[in-house]
Parts: C-alpha cells; structure tokens; sequence
C-alpha cells in the first residue's frame, strides 16, 4: 500500500518495519487501512501544529480519528510559514 | 482617534507587513516590531515532520503579539484556495482570508472570475473575506455584493515594486465605494509609494518584498511605518489640487515698487 504524503510516495510495508522497531506498533495497524491520525504519529508529526487534507479535501483535526486511509491517497500536511 | 477598521476589529497601524523573503528569522522579528504593524501575513506550506521549519516559525510569530492575515499565495483555482482557508482557518484560528486566485503567472494578477466565486463561497461559511483584486470597479462592487467588507486592490504586480501602476483606477475606485476599507496589496517598492497610496484616501497598505528584500529591512520597515502615518495625516488634513500654472504663494498685495 502506498500513499502520497505532501507530494511524495510512501511505501506502508517499510515505513512499518522502521515504525515498529522504534514505537511497537504492530504491521497490521500500519497497513491495514490506517487512519490519518496513525499515519501523522508514524509519520513523526506528533504534537506539531498542522492542518491537513487527504485527496484535496480539508480534514478537521477532530475527524483525523475517524479518516481511513487508502492505497493511492494523497495526504497534505501543512504548517504555518512565511507569506505575504 | 482614527483607527482602521475591518470586519470586527479596529487596528492602530495602517500598515500590514508580509513575513516572507527575510534574512532571517531574527530580522524579521525586528522588522515587525519597527514597522508597528498590528497585521502580519502569513501562508501554509508543506511540513517535512523531520524539519518542523513550521513550528519554528509559527512559535516566532505567536511571541509578536500580532493578528495574523493568512493568505492563500499560490492557489490557481477555487477549490485549491477553498481547501487553503479551510486549513488556514483551522491552523491560524481565524476566520480572516486574504483570498487570492492566481489567474496568470507573469504578473501573478487574479483570476477575478474564481476570485468572486471563491468568495462568494467562503462568505457563506462565515469566512470574513480580504480579496486581492484588481482596480477594476464591476469586480469590487460585485466581489462587496458576495459579502466582501474589504477590499485589496493590487498596486502593481507582486514584487514588482512598481509602486502604483494606475493612479487613475484606484483613484476611482477609491471614489466609488467611500465607505469600504481599501487596502493596497502588492507592487509598492518605496515608502514615497506608500504615502501616496494613503494619500489618495486608501486606509492601509500591505507590504512585504520592499521591506524584507532592501538592503537593512529594519530600517526599511520604520519608513514604511513613517511614510503611511504621514500618507494618512495628510490625506485626513486635505492636500490642495494639483494646477497647471503657478500660483504665487507669496501675497502680492502691498509689494514695493522698486523699479
């Protein structure tokens, strides 16, 4: 399963070899339908303030809980930065 | 006391500064406070988790004590600037949009069409909308007909730092709808075009590339902060029409004859 994070492809079955050695979580929870909140934890997002969107559709923080993601999914992360 | 006011809230400074394109972090920092800007732009950009170059920056903005404008730089379509102030609004806390619809990319002028629908739209989520426009007048009387309060009219191109291409149009545009608040947004290069823009009744100017790209932005910044308290004053104490032929300004009346 490969999803699209900010524009680069990420293979699920090796992010979840390394998310396993280093929070123990388990293959299954990596690749089987993960929800966004998973992925921003594996991803090393953490506490960071951000705002996402998956396939070009905001998603509340408060929904990350409740928003599977899918083989082919385009997720955006973004963060404050500098603009005019 | 004459303070600036859009939507809700009343601001001191006319001034609103860009934070993008500054040497450093530091700089910008000082840049802020020596502008006197209450307002500062700000963006979204994709975060590398690794990195967290947004948290750093956000942390530094929030220690301004400044209201954040954010933007949606950038967006080549409505649905890309309608899902940007989603995020923005959610990650800034807000429900200001600086709206911008790129329609061309040499000039990066908006596409007025997206512009007003993309406005239209937001406006009915109860997004208080700043839209970069244009000077021309049919988009500002129907982009304030979508619900608009302000408006953003261009100076001239984004960076250009042409100052104000069409003195004329904004000039009538400035006419044309007395009672909105007009905030020139791009192109200005120099502190002389800001005063002008305030003189010609606008209520405040956005900057960024003229102060964060001259040579000591710190310094450049306190011009602007001086140029647009003196565009306002002078706007507000009546500056005479221009004429074609002298006029003496010393009296004539009782000048010896010394032939």
């Amino acid at each position: 399963m490969r999803i699209q994070l900010n524009g680069a492809w990420r293979d699920l079955a090796a992010l979840a070899q390394d998310a396993r050695a280093a929070q123990g979580a388990t293959a299954a929870q990596c690749t089987a339908s993960p929800t966004l909140a998973a992925m921003l934890r594996l991803w090393g997002y953490g506490s960071s303030t951000v705002a996402t969107a998956v396939n070009g559709e905001f998603v509340p923080a408060r929904k990350r809980d409740e928003i599977q993601l899918h083989d082919g999914d385009r997720v955006e992360v973004l963060a404050p930065m500098q603009g005019g | 006391m004459d303070l600036l006011r859009l939507y809700d809230s009343e601001m001191t400074s006319r001034l609103l500064l860009g934070t993008a394109r500054y040497p450093s972090p530091a700089i910008l920092e000082q840049a802020v406070r020596a502008s006197a800007a209450d307002i500062v732009t700000v963006a979204l950009r994709r975060e590398a988790a690794q990195l967290r170059a947004g948290q750093g920056f956000w942390s530094l903005v929030r220690s301004l004590g400044v209201r954040v404008l954010p933007n949606t730089a950038g967006c080549h379509s409505v649905k890309e600037a309608m899902t940007t102030a989603h995020m923005a609004r959610e990650l800034f806390d807000t429900r200001w949009i600086k709206l911008e619809v790129i329609g061309e990319d040499d000039t990066l002028q908006p596409d007025v069409f997206g512009l007003l629908e993309a406005a239209r739209l937001l406006v009915q989520e109860e997004f208080q909308v700043l839209p970069y426009c244009t000077e021309d007048l049919v988009v500002a009387e129907r982009l304030i007909s979508a619900g608009c309060r302000v408006l953003m009219p261009w100076g001239a191109p984004i960076g250009s730092g042409r100052g104000l291409n069409n003195v004329f149009g904004l000039r009538a545009l400035r006419a044309h709808f007395p009672g909105v608040p007009l905030i020139v947004d791009a192109g200005i290069g120099t502190p002389s075009h800001a005063a002008a823009a305030l003189e010609l009744g606008f209520d405040a100017v956005l900057i960024n590339t003229a102060v964060a790209q001259a040579r000591d932005p710190v310094a450049m910044a306190r011009a602007f902060s001086l140029a647009v308290q003196a565009g306002r004053t002078a706007y507000l104490a009546g500056t005479i029409p221009a004429r074609d032929m002298a006029a003496p300004s010393t009296p004539v009346i009782g000048q010896a004859f010394l032939p």
